[in-house]
């Protein structure tokens, strides 16, 4: 992914796929969580099997709970679950005001009064009756995407946002820094305004008004340029962007082939998840649109040179959980072994579904996951076990002396 | 290792030149101190060493630079990243990350060093500094000496051959400080790393100088041993001050050189100082003006002041010290009322009233307070439109309309600010004059000032204690909440020692300054056990060995 020169050549280990130490307390390859939990979210799509999406959920719910470290982006997966609630119901609800999907024979729950609407604006209606068929099939349509919603909330959760940034292609490194620096300046910020607030009330200014809003605005953007100034005259002098000698010519090459490339990808990501598009759309659009991405991040990587300070490995454990997450997600693509339309049981008429074998099974060795990967690095053991190693260090050194 | 051939350097609108005609050698392994005014060109030179000045900060350089056998004409500082490493005045400012692992790994990364070399450099690095516990904190939750060692290491990880430090000192307290100095002659002395040092507080780093670059401020340079541009130049520590006095020859640069020196002149000076430190105010019957009580500062489980009782007389100067987080800023905002206070009475003037019980526009006639950013009050496009609205916010808001307005009274204490200025351009020192003068238009009974001397040369230094001569004068009690002992030496009479968020010591400048050898002025430690503060005091008793 990016070259490195050699500075030097130091004996040195490299740790094979299978050395002992996969599963020493570390964290994950971040992209195998994403591959694992997208797996699952692809999963996820093919089916309004309620028994099938809560088997998902269950599997996400115990490998967050297991496997999560102790981050402040690892404590965020119960806002997913609170959102992935709210999905549900205001599909529902949706359902219930704009009356929809009613059919005759329907078993009708209630009746709201409806509201009359201008013969111009048919095509929708508000209030009428409210059957238990249609506000059930709403509902598995929302936790579907409800479903989904909690794969990405998985992934972000396991995965370090940081380090999965640390993975991108060399080619979208400034990309990544930008982010990076959003993170670390958006607490500077939040600081500079309760800061000049705070400063405002010793002129006996208030808050309010627009008066306040330019007292606070002005010294707190003056603040932020010229932290701005420091901050890319430093990260000049640290080397940044050293090796930048791409040609106009490469970098619109560059450029063109990442834009088709994404286009190609969301054209085949899209008829891939949608059961009705032609598989050949899916497949040709993904397999394309892969290609000029590759092409164009080799390319615009080919410039740089730069190298990740432990970066993270990908031993057996990796394998094993990129593995489970793809098996769940063939499982429930290739209908073999079952009849396809369990996957999407029909509310006409109401029946309790059925639990097709081989799809739960799919989804069921997603959960391994949770014994193969590593523990995460318990964070009481860095500030208690850091320091005596080092003061160790010392005081050999000293000895040495 | 470093050359200069015939610098000059003209930023783009400005008539004069910041830097011109400047040729010098610093050669490997030394460590260089540039000294000079506010504006003086320190950082201009600073910046052509690794290309900063002009690549990115504009204007025309005439003349070669060269650095580690590199034209800085040819090389941008991007490509001289791994011979020269560049530590600013604000650490926090130039991280690019977030913990220190990463900070310091960032310019390896940057420089392609393969990752079994990287990690050995690290680990070397964060012992060499005295940081390996620190290696998974956040950036943001260090302390400001620690910010300033990462910001170092991650220069060195490098392994560079100069080092430029532009003040990595002037916003430390004096223990992080000696942290970061310790650091920086570790390294020169045991690595052979060429530093290049601009620094304002001399005391500090005299000692260690190997050589010292004086910027006049018309844009020449002086340049050669400590001792002889010390002895000439017009800034100079303490130390050299009482040598030139002595007419000790070599001059010393640190308080054991002048200490041995000092032998006859401790048996000659007469035991008492024939002069006070400070010039004593006739009428001392001065009513108190601040009474606080029982002030307890907390933010959530964390005590910021524990019960502290101060009361503050008119007409005195008092400072406020003690290392970083032990509480000033806390007590000097709940004094003022606009801070938190979990108990504890604060009662001002005559009537006893309590600054916090009243909206903040009252409460800043009775206690005036100057943060320790002065420029965050500012917010308007010219001095003029700044001195308008403190008068405009202070008649609104008061019966009897403004005692004085704010433009006179930054002419009394800062004459000639230019009134079309931008606030955001004038020096440190100015700006503490306006926002001053902005807090004064209220007039305050009390003033109180956090940090003022952060970034000050020695001549605002002394601008700012004539300012507050003049206020404890006219009859204002003065609080200077600060680190800086020579600064307190010559202007403040009381000084209150916190430490943990407890007044540890409360009594007058000269016996607290003279109680403990660590915490005294320069010269109160060469003539220790005299208790000689000033030159001034020294000078006096020498007149008095003569005359006899």
């Amino acid at each position: 992914m990016t070259r490195t020169r050699p500075v030097g050549r130091a004996p040195r280990y490299r740790p094979t796929l299978w050395s002992p130490g996969g599963r020493l307390p570390r964290l994950l390859h971040p992209v195998a969580w994403w591959i694992w939990a997208l797996s699952l979210g692809v999963a996820a799509s093919r089916t309004t099997n309620p028994l099938l999406l809560l088997m998902i959920l269950a599997v996400l719910g115990v490998v967050v709970a297991l496997r999560r470290g102790d981050a402040p982006w690892a404590r965020g997966y119960r806002y997913y679950l609170f959102m992935a609630l709210a999905v549900i119901v205001i599909r529902v609800v949706f359902r219930i005001i704009f009356e929809s999907g009613v059919t005759p024979g329907d078993f009708i729950l209630f009746r709201l009064p409806r509201v009359p609407m201008p013969s111009w604006y048919a095509g929708i209606q508000i209030g009428g009756p409210v059957s238990s068929e249609a506000v059930l099939s709403a509902a598995l349509d929302g936790a579907r995407l409800a479903c989904l919603l909690c794969c990405i909330g998985a992934a972000n959760t396991l995965a370090n946002p940081k380090r999965a940034l640390r993975v991108l292609p060399s080619a979208l490194y400034e990309l990544g820094v930008a982010v990076t620096v959003a993170l670390s300046v958006a607490p500077q910020l939040v600081d500079s305004v309760q800061r000049v607030r705070r400063a405002r009330r010793l002129r006996g200014g208030g808050n309010r008004g627009l008066r306040a809003l330019r007292a606070v605005a002005v010294p707190v953007l003056h603040d932020a340029l010229e932290r701005s100034l420091l901050l890319a005259a430093s990260m000049d002098a640290r080397g940044y962007g050293r090796t930048g000698t791409a040609t106009r010519a490469s970098r619109r090459l560059t450029a063109v082939l990442l834009l088709t490339g994404m286009a190609g990808l969301s054209v085949g990501a899209y008829a891939l998840l949608d059961a009705g598009a032609p598989a050949g759309l899916g497949l040709g659009g993904f397999a394309a649109g892969a290609v000029a991405c590759v092409a164009g991040l080799a390319l615009g990587g080919r410039r740089v040179s730069r190298t990740h300070y432990r970066p993270d490995p990908w031993r057996w454990p990796e394998w094993v959980v990129t593995a489970c997450g793809l098996v769940s997600a063939v499982g429930l693509c290739v209908s073999a072994g079952y009849n396809a339309a369990v996957l999407n049981p029909s509310v006409y008429p109401l029946h309790w579904p059925s639990l097709p074998l081989v799809p739960a099974i799919a989804i069921l060795s997603a959960a391994l996951a949770a014994v193969v990967a590593p523990s995460p690095p318990a964070p009481a053991t860095h500030a208690e076990v850091e320091p005596q190693r080092h003061t160790v260090v010392r005081d050999l050194a000293g000895a040495a002396r | 290792m470093i050359r200069f051939d015939r610098v000059g350097v003209t930023y783009d609108g400005s008539e004069s030149p910041a830097l011109r005609d400047v040729s010098l050698r610093i050669e490997e392994g030394e460590l260089c101190l540039v000294i000079g005014h506010t504006g003086s060109g320190k950082s201009t030179l600073l910046g052509a060493v690794n290309g900063l000045v002009p690549h990115f900060t504009g204007g025309t350089l005439s003349g070669r630079v060269v650095a580690a056998g590199r034209d800085t004409a040819l090389y941008k500082p991007r490509e001289l990243a791994d011979v020269v490493g560049v530590v600013g005045q604000d650490p926090l400012s130039g991280f690019v990350t977030d913990t220190v692992e990463e900070e310091l790994a960032y310019t390896m990364e940057q420089l392609a060093i393969p990752s079994a070399a990287m990690r050995a450099r690290l680990e070397e690095t964060l012992d060499l500094l005295g940081i390996a516990d620190l290696r998974h904190r956040a950036l943001r939750t260090l302390s400001g000496g620690q910010q300033q060692r990462v910001a170092i290491g991650s220069a060195l990880t490098a392994h560079p051959r100069i080092l430029v430090l532009d003040e990595p000192t002037s916003a430390l307290d004096p223990t992080s400080a000696e942290d970061v100095l310790a650091a920086i002659t570790r390294l020169v002395h045991d690595l052979g790393v060429t530093v290049v040092l601009a620094e304002h507080r001399l005391e500090r780093v005299s000692p260690y100088a190997d050589r010292v670059i004086y910027l006049a401020g018309d844009g020449t340079v002086a340049q050669g041993r400590p001792d002889d541009i010390l002895g000439a130049a017009e800034i100079r520590p303490p130390v050299v001050e009482l040598g030139k006095l002595a007419g000790w020859e070599p001059l010393p640069l640190s308080v054991r050189d002048a200490r041995r020196a000092a032998v006859r002149l401790r048996q000659q000076l007469p035991g008492t100082p024939p002069l006070p430190c400070r010039p004593t105010r006739t009428g001392q019957a001065s009513p108190a003006v601040v009474a606080a009580s029982g002030v307890v500062v907390r933010y959530g489980p964390l005590v910021a002041v524990r019960a502290a009782s101060l009361t503050l007389h008119g007409g005195e100067c008092t400072a406020l010290m003690g290392r970083n987080g032990s509480g000033k800023s806390s007590l000097l905002w709940a004094l003022q009322g606009t801070g938190g206070r979990a108990a504890g009475t604060v009662s001002v003037g005559t009537a006893g009233t309590d600054p916090a019980r009243l909206p903040p526009a009252r409460a800043r006639q009775l206690v005036g307070l100057v943060p320790q950013t002065p420029a965050d009050l500012l917010y308007l496009d010219t001095v003029e439109a700044e001195l308008d609205q403190a008068d405009r916010d202070v008649s609104s808001n008061r019966p009897a309309g403004i005692a004085e307005p704010a433009r006179d009274i930054l002419d009394r204490i800062a004459p000639g600010m230019p009134a079309d200025a931008h606030p955001r351009d004038l020096s440190a020192g100015q700006q503490l004059a306006l926002v001053l003068a902005i807090q004064l238009t209220a007039a305050p009974a009390a003033i109180l000032l956090d940090e003022p001397t952060r970034g000050l040369d020695y001549q605002a230094k002394a601008g700012l204690i004539r300012i507050l001569d003049q206020l404890a004068a006219r009859g204002h009690a003065v609080v200077v909440a600060t680190h800086d002992v020579e600064f307190v030496t010559r202007a403040c009479d009381r000084v209150v020692v916190m430490a943990e968020g407890e007044i540890v010591t409360d009594g007058p400048a000269t016996r607290v300054l003279t109680a403990s050898p660590t915490f005294a002025p320069q010269i109160a430690k060469i003539l220790a056990p005299l208790p000689y503060l000033t030159e001034a005091q020294v000078a006096a008793g020498m007149d008095r060995v003569a005359v006899s």
